[in-house]
């Protein structure tokens, strides 16, 4: 029997969700959501010459902030930062064949929270340099 | 893959007894009890008699039953029932933190029309405090609306001193009983129950009837004006199928079904206690609906929970933020004292007189490593 208030795709990330946990020393990290609302989720990056080389999610939340998570990670893995920060939550939702209304606004974080994570990477270099 | 059904609190399966007994009022029975010749006398007779039966199930004889399309129109019935007929004597109604929508959210909508509202608060367990009852019943204090067993945490309200309280002040009690109905002991010759709200699918009867028993003396608004239908305070053409049923749902549940519900309930709670550290169980051990498991998850959220263990053919429920109509956390779980920000984990395992406890095990044993990943997957601590 399959769940069909969910697509296909979200499920199968749901299921196995690609490049969660954490990395080593990571060059950026965002954290996003709301405890109260549900959905939390953190991403870490790996930057080499400005391109995202490796990273790892962690969430709370429901099927769809599980499988929007899973889902930027795959999209943005060997892109570089200007391409990565130009994906919107909406670009995830769609990747994924479409959310379900009510999930739209609080757990389709994923592109925000990677934002997040190149802001922190960017902040830290500019101190450096 | 055997598919395991724990959410019997959303609603039952009809009994096969049921179904048959319900049958023939589709089509040989199928005439209108209102009419006057002999096809329909018969159908009326037989509505009697379930009206009877539902009766005497719950030991009421100083009342009436009018049959509903089930709980919630119920409880629109008794609370706006009483609200508007009892106007003249005052505007005030009282009600608790943890009551199913259909209670909540027709107060708020005479909040609007200037009723005042109190909401009773509940201890961590879910139980109200007797003493804040006494204290909000006012002079103009019409009625007391309180569930007796609660549809999420199992909390089973002591039934018998709200309604003395009630009839010692001289204020209407009326109860929504749709889950304890059948499943715990509710007797009005025993209890001072006003208003005893009651439903058919929640028994293994079928969907789409219910019930309000009511004293005698009380009169009601109706809500819906025609014909004249159930004493004049629900018009409308009888669902008589359904009604059958539902007189031949009140006899589906045994004792015996009963003592199995509670075990299974109490190796359910105490064995996810035991094997995983982040669950707590909402509401109390002692004075539960005999087949309501509601555990809080830390650091995670409860559709997840449901979804996985979808995946594995078990359905279970969520109390939880996203999971249906609304994203606001759960009411009842932030009545009982939860932070919102630790309220999303939420899994609520109701059983069924078909459950045993293998089916049990089958659950726990797939509930921990659904509750392991995602704990792992959280980045809250």
């Amino acid at each position: 029997m399959e769940n069909t208030k969910y697509s296909k795709e979200v499920l199968k990330h749901f299921k196995n969700p690609k490049n969660m946990g954490s990395l080593k020393n990571p060059d950026g990290v965002g954290k996003l959501g709301n405890p109260a609302c549900g959905d939390v989720m953190k991403v870490e990056i790996k930057i080499t010459k400005d391109i995202i080389k490796d990273i790892k999610f962690q969430t709370m939340g429901c099927a769809a902030a599980i499988a929007t998570s899973s889902m930027i990670t795959e999209i943005v893995k060997g892109k570089t930062i200007k391409e990565a920060l130009k994906i919107t939550n909406k670009d995830v939702a769609e990747k994924l064949g479409g959310l379900p209304p009510i999930k739209m606004h609080c757990s389709n974080l994923a592109a925000d929270t990677l934002h997040k994570a190149i802001e922190d990477y960017l902040s830290k270099k500019n101190k450096k340099d | 893959m055997k598919t395991i059904y724990l959410d019997y609190a959303a609603t039952c399966p009809v009994d096969k007894k049921v179904y048959e007994k319900m049958k023939p009022y589709f089509t040989e029975h199928f005439a209108n009890e209102s009419s006057m010749h002999t096809l329909g006398n018969k159908v009326k007779e037989d509505v009697e008699e379930a009206r009877e039966n539902i009766l005497k199930k719950v030991n009421a004889k100083e009342h009436k039953l009018i049959f509903t399309s089930g709980g919630t129109e119920s409880n629109n019935l008794a609370i706006k029932g009483i609200a508007y007929s009892y106007k003249e004597k005052g505007k005030h109604i009282i009600t608790t933190k943890i009551e199913h929508d259909s209670v909540l959210n027709t107060v708020k909508f005479l909040e609007k029309e200037g009723y005042e509202i109190d909401y009773l608060n509940v201890d961590k367990e879910g139980f109200i405090n007797l003493e804040e009852l006494l204290k909000k019943i006012r002079k103009d204090t019409v009625l007391v609306s309180i569930m007796h067993g609660n549809n999420e945490i199992g909390t089973l309200q002591d039934i018998k001193k709200i309604g003395k309280i009630c009839k010692e002040k001289g204020v209407f009690f009326h109860t929504d009983a749709c889950q304890s109905f059948c499943k715990t002991e509710i007797d009005l010759s025993k209890e001072n129950i006003d208003l005893l709200t009651i439903n058919a699918h929640k028994i293994y009867g079928p969907k789409g009837v219910g019930g309000l028993i009511i004293k005698n003396k009380i009169k009601l608004n109706p809500l819906l004006h025609g014909g004249g239908h159930e004493y004049n305070l629900r018009s409308g053409t009888l669902n008589v199928p359904g009604i059958i049923g539902f007189s031949e749902s009140i006899k589906v549940i045994s004792k015996k079904d009963i003592e199995n519900m509670t075990r299974v309930r109490d190796y359910i709670i105490t064995n996810v206690l035991k094997e995983i550290k982040t669950a707590n169980l909402l509401g109390p051990k002692e004075k539960r609906l005999c087949n309501n498991v509601s555990f809080l998850f830390d650091f995670i959220e409860g559709e997840s929970v449901l979804l996985h263990l979808d995946l594995k053919n078990i359905q279970v429920s969520t109390g939880s933020a996203c999971s249906s109509h609304t994203l606001e956390t759960n009411h009842v779980v932030r009545a009982i004292g939860v932070l919102p920000k630790n309220s999303n984990g939420m899994v609520r395992i109701t059983i069924g007189k078909e459950t045993n406890l293998k089916d049990a095990e089958t659950l726990i044993k797939e509930l921990i490593p659904v509750i392991k990943k995602l704990t792992e997957m959280s980045p809250v601590r």
